[in-house]
This record gives structure tokens, sequence and C-alpha cells, in this order.
């Protein structure tokens, strides 16, 4: 009986000691982002204070119009939402229509095609970088964002295509035959029959492009050089090499500003979020 | 009769196959399998903005190995990037999904708080860290002033600016952390059940059930973490522009200053392939050794 006791008393224990380290780093996620609204509250002065106040003395609401005016961020806003639906639009409708093309269908070499298109999974992004501005400098696309959309209408990247074709391949093939019986072609049974299925993968294939798109730096910085054409994170980056550390409360303001779509989105779309990892870590 | 139909199904499947695929078919000999080519050729080259150069043979490969004195050492710093971020995130990583899978209520309040620092990086978040890390004023230093410690000049220190981005980026593992959680929760529980009737302690558990059956995911996250390790840019860019003293400059930045701001493509290339061959021989070493460690179901 008291050993019995002992043991859940000493699984109580465990559970609290889990708790505790838990808790712990919840807070460590959260402490930053708690410091970067309270920065964006804070007069220039009082950002330079040590030890800093944890909480404003006077709220700068005037951060915010201050920051937002420093540069064009109006106008890089507009351009981030039209690159990012762009990209993300082609992210989901191509990487499905190739997925079901190697899941459903055989063809001589189909088999080397898909261990290629794993193998780009590999490839870092580096080596193909210059050749491609080359190209698509010869094209004249730089200081455009088509360089920054045609990838994704080509396929979106191997590993949004990898899991659509794990979720095409959990299908049963009875639907294709069935449909086939019924005569449909092979691009009906895609978009009458599978298309509407898709609609988890397809979100959770765009969830996660549209927060790379919104996110993405180095590409955008590399083909975008007029600062009309810039995005809100490359825009950022220039605020920051000029403002350096002089103006930290505007700053964070317009921090704080290009993170809430990221964060909105993210609580709407929890769900796919979790979904998308979980089948791409498992069965590779 | 039969025959015939056979293959004019096959044939039909054929030409579905290439028809459905033909995006990425088209993308990838275009946009991968191309650039490839041209960017080898280019290291041979002294390329300028143009991408138009003469040939130079093995000139760019010899600059790098002995004149320009910075390759060696960004090369270096990426390597030990790598080694301090990748060994620190997977132990992290399991350890989180570890204390996750422990059957604890309020599991997706945890998920959502580990996920939210990974779907918010970018340049904001970097910004963020750079004055967290602030010598004079910043969060960090005033958290260790509490406990009576003088914080360094974080990332004004060329011995620890490196590794302050591998702190920054460990506080974005929450998708490794959610990979190993699912992972793990895919052990089926039978096996614990088995070991616990034979005595076998918690730790002892982990040691013999969980890590081993969590090889394969570990495996993977091993991978991807050193692929796109190798390829860190965007915080040195930022905030140290490779400072101090070169301390925080990784191969893909100094790729990126002399192909896109001194305009020598046909170095850059050179860089770009030596970075590749460089992950390409570690991962397959991976691959080699994973056949010993890795555990694989049936």
């Amino acid at each position: 009986m008291s050993k019995l006791l002992s043991q859940s008393s000493s699984v109580r224990v465990g559970k609290t000691i889990i708790y505790i380290i838990l808790i712990i780093c919840c807070i460590i996620c959260i402490a930053p982002f708690l410091w970067m609204v309270d920065s964006s509250f804070k007069s220039t002065a009082e950002s330079y204070l040590f030890p800093p106040n944890l909480i404003p003395v006077k709220w700068m609401f005037s951060n915010y119009p201050a920051g937002w005016a420093a540069a064009d961020f109006g106008l890089f806003t507009r351009n981030t939402v039209f690159m990012t639906l762009l990209s993300t639009i082609g992210t989901v409708i191509s990487s499905a229509i190739v997925a079901y093309g190697f899941a459903k269908f055989r063809a001589k070499g189909s088999r080397l095609w898909f261990a290629l298109l794993l193998g780009t999974m590999m490839l870092p992004l580096q080596v193909t970088l210059i050749p491609q501005y080359l190209l698509f400098n010869k094209l004249h696309m730089v200081n455009t964002y088509l360089p920054l959309i045609i990838p994704s209408w080509l396929g979106g990247g191997a590993f949004n295509i990898f899991l659509y074709h794990q979720f095409f391949r959990s299908l049963p093939l009875e639907l294709n035959e069935a449909a086939k019986i019924d005569g449909a072609s092979a691009f009906q049974t895609f978009a009458r029959i599978m298309f509407p299925l898709l609609k988890p993968v397809a979100l959770a294939v765009g969830v996660m492009a549209l927060v790379y798109n919104w996110n993405n730096f180095l590409v955008p910085l590399i083909y975008l050089n007029s600062s009309d054409k810039f995005t809100l994170s490359i825009g950022l980056r220039y605020l920051y090499s000029s403002y350096g550390n002089t103006k930290v409360g505007p700053m964070m303001a317009v921090s704080v500003i290009t993170i809430i779509p990221v964060i909105i989105t993210f609580f709407v779309c929890q769900k796919y979020f979790i979904q998308g990892i979980k089948m791409s870590g498992i069965k590779i | 009769m039969k025959k015939q139909k056979t293959i004019g199904l096959r044939k039909m499947d054929a030409i579905s196959f290439y028809a459905f695929t033909s995006p990425w078919l088209i993308g990838f000999l275009v946009l991968t399998v191309y650039p490839m080519i041209t960017s080898l050729y280019m290291t041979f080259t002294d390329s300028g903005f143009s991408g138009d150069g003469k040939f130079i043979g093995l000139q760019n490969y010899i600059n790098a190995f002995t004149v320009d004195a910075l390759f060696i050492k960004t090369f270096w710093n990426s390597i030990c990037y790598v080694l301090m971020f990748v060994p620190l995130s997977l132990i992290l990583a399991f350890i989180l999904g570890w204390l996750l899978s422990r059957s604890i209520s309020g599991l997706s309040f945890f998920r959502t708080v580990f996920y939210l620092p990974y779907i918010t990086a970018g340049v904001a978040v970097t910004i963020l860290w750079g004055w967290i890390f602030n010598g004079s004023y910043g969060l960090l230093n005033y958290i260790l002033s509490l406990i009576g410690i003088q914080g360094p000049n974080w990332l004004g220190d060329k011995h620890i600016a490196l590794f302050c981005i591998v702190l920054m980026n460990l506080w974005t593992i929450g998708n490794s952390v959610i990979i190993m959680l699912a992972g793990i929760q895919d052990i089926p529980a039978a096996y614990y059940e088995s070991a616990r009737i034979d005595g076998a302690s918690t730790f002892r558990q982990i040691f013999s059930i969980t890590i081993p059956l969590s090889t394969p995911i570990i495996y993977f996250n091993l991978v991807v973490n050193i692929i796109s390790s190798f390829q860190l840019f965007d915080q040195p860019y930022i905030l140290t522009s490779g400072g101090p003293v070169d301390s925080t400059c990784t191969a893909s930045l100094l790729l990126f200053r002399n192909a896109f701001q001194y305009g020598k493509m046909g170095y850059g290339s050179c860089i770009a392939w030596c970075l590749f061959v460089l992950i390409m021989v570690i991962t397959l070493l991976l691959q080699k050794t994973s056949k010993r460690w890795v555990y694989y179901e049936g």
C-alpha cells in the first residue's frame, strides 16, 4: 500500500518537473515577443535605460505612425501581399497537379524522375542561385516579381509535391477506376474527383507557403533592387541598416506590424500547420 | 486485340504522367539542371555581372584555397555553426518532444507556443534578437545582471557572435520539436508496457525504446538541419554583416558578397560548388552510416 502511494507520488513529482520545464520553455518562447511590443512603445530616451523599465513609463503610441512613415511601408505591404498571394496560389495548384502525376501514373523513367525530385530537396539554394539570376537577367525579369513567382507555378518545390504525393497514395485506386469506367479523362478525374478531396493537404501546403513567402528574404534581396518594388522584409532590413539602433521604438513598431499577419494566420490555421509537419516528418 | 489495348492503356498512362508532371519537369530542367551545369562551368571562368567571362581553368579554386584568406575562414565558420547548432537543436528538440509525449494536459497549448517562434522567424524577429543581444541595453544582459553577471557585448564580440546566432536559431526549433513528438507518439505502447513489467526505469525506457525507435525521425531532422544550417545567411547579413572580424561570415554570405556585390559571378559559383560538394559529402557519409544506427521497420 505504502509502496503504491510512493509510486504515485513519484509520478506526480515527475509530472510537476515536466510542467515546470515546459512552462520555462514557454516563457522563453513568448518573452522576446513581449519585449518587442514593449520596446515598440518606448521613447528613444527610455530605450536607452539600463536597467530597462519592463513597462514603459510613457506610452509612445506615436512610434507606430512614425515608423510606418519612415519608408513607404504601405507600398511594401501591397507588394508583399501581391507577391505572396500569387506565389502561394501557384504552389498550391501546381504542386498538386505534379504530385498527382507522380502518384497515379507510370511511365518509362517515372521512378527516376521521382528520385530526382526527392534529390532536389537536398540541393542547397546557393548552387542554382547565380545562373538563375543570370537567366532571369537575360529575360529582363530582374527587379520584377516574376523570379519570385514563376518557380512557384513550376511545381512549387519538391517538399510540397511530396506532401501531396503522400496524400494521393493514401487514396484508394478504385476512385480512379470508377471515374475511368464512367468515361472521365485523366484531367477530369483530377479536377472533379481528386481536387475536392485535397482540401486538408492544400490548406497545409497553402499556409506553409504563405508564411514562407511572407518571410522570404534572400531571394527578394537578390531580385528586387528599386525601393518601389521592396517587400516588407527587404524594407525592414533597409530601415534597420539606416536607423541602426538609434530609433529602436519606431523600428520595433514596424516589426510588430509585419509579424501580426503571420501570427493571425497561424492562429486561424494552426490545425493545418501541425498536420503539414506531421505528414512531412514521418515515413520519408 | 487485347494486347493492343494494354499497349494503348500503357501509352495513355505515360502521356498522363508527362502531362501532369510537366510543370515540374520544365522547372527542373530550366531552373535546376541548366543552372547547375552553367554554374559548374562558370566555376572555371572569370565571369562578371553579365555572366560572360573567359575560361581560366582552376584559377578560381586555386584563389579560393590559397589567395582568398576569407574562403577557408568562412567555410570554417559555417562548419562551426553546424557543429554547434545541429547537435544542440536535435537534443533540445528530442527532449521537448519527449516531455510533450508524456500524456500531459495542455499539449496543444504548448505545441502552439513552441511553434510560434518558428513561424515568425524573419527579418523582424532577427532585428528583435539583435536588440535583445545589445551589449549595453539588451534584455539578455539585464536578466544576467539580476543574478549578478555582467554580460558580454554579445554580437560585438568575435568569440561569441556566432554562438549568439546559434542561440537565436535554437529559439526557432518548434518545427523539429513537433516532428520529434509525432515520431515518439508513433511508438507502440506495448513496448513500454512490457518494459514496465520487466521493471525498467523511465530512464532505461528512453535509452532502450524511445531513442532507438525514434532514430528514423532523428536521422530525418539531422539531414534537414545540416543542409539548412550550411545555408545560414539572413542573421549574419542583417545583424553583423559577417563581423566582428569576419567571425560570423558564413559561406553563403561570402558567396552573396562576391556574386552580387562585387559582381564576381565565376568566383561566386566556385564558392557555391564548394559548399554543395561539402554538403553532399556529409549527407552521403551520413547515409552510409545510417544503416548502422537508424532503425528500419520490417
